[in-house]
């Protein structure tokens, strides 16, 4: 019998090749720009979509294996930390405030994604282009029900999880990233890739995922680090997707660096802003610490994007207008967003607390410069009156910026006491902004930013209370209406950890060991 | 229009005047930044500025420390970063301040828990 | 001259494929933190396959560090015996 000859299989330079072009056709019977109506109108031009190569030349049925090789193990970790009771065995409960957030605010954003770029696959009319938007578009997917299944066990045993889906559409500070997300969709497919694949993904995501899931393997908690991983090593593709889209839009035509250098001002500092929430939960939400914002800032975004940067010079594309008051927020934005939801934290499903000693010592040396002087002053007279049974609440509503809708938190650059104004008259209304940056965002486009759903001045515009409320009855009390409206347990969802039902469970759990909290 | 869309779509501003029982007006505290932001609170036109002070900034900025100690004989205003100088007996619309105005009050010798601007 | 870097998650898989790195590339260096190494490398950066085999003993798939891969930098280019990052072009 002739010995066995192993089939050669194509290289993968050829399969990949093989798997992305020629896949597509021309119409006949229908014009090819109504029925691709969204990829010449932002004014990108592109000559040859035959240029587009995905590094990495991953095809659909690599791509399959690999990820169903990824499920596997991730759903075994799922399984064995439900199994073994693993919510026990996280540093403290407020860890879990971290993951709270993440499943209000993080994961609603995966299924947006998962939404673009389904949209932005079907629109482009190269194959390339469409096949790893189509890889992405299932990623993200996998992304959000990853992170449902994974947090799930904790919802079991932990408030402020149970209603994720419908405070991301309602509750104030979810607004943050919901417009963020919203904005990026309703621009084109190619704003799209430029806001969501460059400037968010290849950018500033590593902020988001690689210290804060080192973060939680260092607080115990198995299952996060694990779907956080399994969701970056898509992260590390969809990277790649947004530096090879932007050197190919940028090598198609010299016309296009100008529209792509404006969205990269934009969606920078939109992406840069809505990160301030995971600089807190890096700096205030995780019991035991692995770096701070200022040093994951400094090793993901300064040198890296300087390295980036420094490289997209030779198309004539330079960094971002608000990098440099980006770098210059690192030793604040974390601080002022904690103080955010310290203030209203009467009207957040999570906990906030005073930081103990210790980690008023370790803020102090991690940020030498601001903490002590600017910061710690505050959060102790809170632990101070908290003693005394008076707690601080702040109980009037804020201003927000018309663009980030971030309340008007951020410091005027250079000058850390003083809050940022900027503001502008479109058609005889004013509209005020936290900076320069989100200020030029709106003067671009106005007409897309006039129509923002701010969630304060929907509050004041009876918006936000429940169908059928009569604001005008006698000791109405309009807090209480909005909390009812957004669905949060009063008592149970919010209000600080210290006081909460999430510290008296976990403790009791525990045998009665009690964590290092303030007060 | 400034939007690159692909046909034309009604805009509808969502913070007009009209929307709101009565105007939003804006009201920061500097050098206090404990209050983490300015505030919003929609006001009638008619409320004379003076109840600001007497009734109104009390229930907004009490719980800090130095509210209290304020000396409202010396206390200075802006109006979108101006120098502004209000009438207490006249109304917030008599003193020129319209939907979504922005004014902030300066506070001299008091600079927050132990100095620290909060 | 700008680094280039690489991180995989810090498990059993990884052990071999990062010393692959380390060895075939004298300028890396590798930090761990925990459940993570980052390799950081002087404007460049190589993963052989051959390496990574020697080290494991049996055939690898370049594609297989996508299991493990948690983020990198750079340009890449990949074919079936390599891949490389780097600020070159």
């Amino acid at each position: 019998m002739d010995a066995q000859v192993k089939k050669k299989k194509l290289g993968l330079k050829p399969r990949y090749q093989a798997m992305t072009r020629g896949l597509d056709w021309q119409t006949s019977y229908q014009d090819m720009d109504k029925v691709f109506p969204y990829d010449k109108y932002e004014g990108i031009k592109i000559h040859d979509w035959d240029k587009w190569e995905d590094p990495f030349r991953l095809t659909m049925d690599a791509y399959w294996k690999y990820q169903g090789e990824k499920e596997k193990k991730l759903y075994a970790v799922i399984d064995a930390f439900a199994q073994n009771s693993g919510q026990l065995g996280i540093s403290d409960a407020r860890y879990v405030n971290a993951l709270k957030l993440f499943i209000q605010g993080v994961s609603p954003l995966e299924y947006c994604a998962h939404r673009g770029f389904a949209h932005a696959g079907r629109h482009f009319t190269g194959v390339g282009a469409r096949v790893a938007s189509q890889m992405q578009s299932i990623d993200e997917l996998r992304h959000y029900q990853t992170q449902a299944h994974t947090i799930s066990n904790y919802n079991k045993y932990f408030n402020g999880m149970h209603k994720s889906n419908h405070w991301f559409d309602r509750v104030w500070y979810l607004s943050v990233p919901k417009s963020f997300f919203e904005d990026a969709m309703t621009g084109g497919p190619f704003e799209f890739l430029i806001a969501v694949s460059f400037s968010f993904e290849y950018v500033l995501t590593n902020l988001l995922f690689v210290p804060f899931m080192s973060g939680a393997a260092h607080n115990g908690d198995m299952s996060t680090v694990t779907f956080g991983f399994s969701a970056q090593s898509d992260e590390s593709r969809h990277m790649t997707l947004g530096i090879e889209c932007i050197k190919f839009i940028l090598e198609q035509d010299p016309a296009n660096v100008a529209i792509v250098q404006r969205w990269i001002d934009k969606w920078f500092w939109r992406g840069y802003r809505l990160l301030s929430i995971v600089a807190m939960m890096q700096d205030y939400m995780l019991p035991k610490r692995v770096m701070s914002w200022k040093e994951a800032w400094e090793m993901y975004a300064e040198s890296n994007g300087g390295a980036l940067f420094k490289d997209l010079a030779r198309y004539g594309i330079r960094p971002p207008k608000g990098w440099e008051d980006a770098c210059e927020g690192k030793d604040h934005i974390s601080h002022q967003a904690w103080n955010t939801f310290y203030n209203y934290n009467a009207a957040a499903p999570f906990h906030t607390w005073t930081p103990n000693a210790e980690e008023m010592e370790w803020l102090t040396e991690k940020y030498p410069d601001t903490f002590a002087k600017y910061y710690k002053p505050r959060f102790e007279y809170y632990g101070e009156q908290h003693k005394q049974g008076k707690r601080f609440y702040n109980t009037t509503l804020p201003m927000l910026c018309q663009t980030c809708q971030i309340p008007m938190v951020f410091h005027e650059p250079g000058d850390p006491g003083s809050i940022c104004y900027r503001e502008t008259d479109h058609q005889d209304v004013k509209y005020h902004f936290c900076s320069d940056h989100c200020k030029e965002i709106f003067t671009n486009e106005p007409e897309k930013y006039v129509q923002a759903w701010l969630p304060v001045h929907q509050i004041y515009q009876g918006n936000c209370f429940p169908e059928g409320t009569d604001p005008t009855v006698e000791g109405f009390d309009p807090l209480a209406a909005v909390l009812d409206y957004y669905e949060i347990e009063v008592g149970k969802d919010n209000f600080d950890f210290a006081d909460s039902e999430d510290r008296k469970n976990f403790r009791e759990w525990k045998g009665g060991v009690e964590e290092e909290v303030s007060p | 229009m400034s939007l690159t869309t692909l046909t034309d779509y009604p805009v509808v501003a969502k913070d007009v005047r009209d929307n709101f029982p009565a105007p939003l007006i804006y009201i920061g505290w500097d050098d206090h930044l404990m209050f983490c932001a300015p505030v919003c609170l929609p006001l009638p036109a008619e409320t004379p500025f003076g109840a600001l002070q007497a009734e109104i900034l009390g229930g907004v900025y009490g719980a800090h420390p130095d509210f209290a100690k304020i000396d409202w004989n010396t206390v200075t205003w802006l109006k979108s970063g101006q120098p502004f100088s209000p009438n207490q007996a006249l109304s917030l619309a008599e003193n020129g301040l319209g939907h979504k105005d922005v004014i902030r009050f300066k506070t001299p010798g008091l600079k927050g828990i132990g100095g620290s601007r909060a | 001259m700008s680094n280039v870097f690489i991180a995989f998650q810090a498990n059993e898989d990884s052990r071999p494929i990062v010393d692959s790195i380390l060895a075939d590339n004298p300028e890396a260096e590798a930090v761990y933190s925990p459940g993570l190494v980052k390799i950081d490398s002087p404007n460049r950066l190589v993963v052989n396959r051959e390496t990574i085999e020697e080290e494991i003993g049996r055939d690898f798939d370049l594609q297989e560090i996508h299991l493990n891969l948690v983020t990198l930098s750079g340009h890449i280019d990949e074919d079936d015996d390599q891949l490389t990052l780097s600020w070159e072009h």
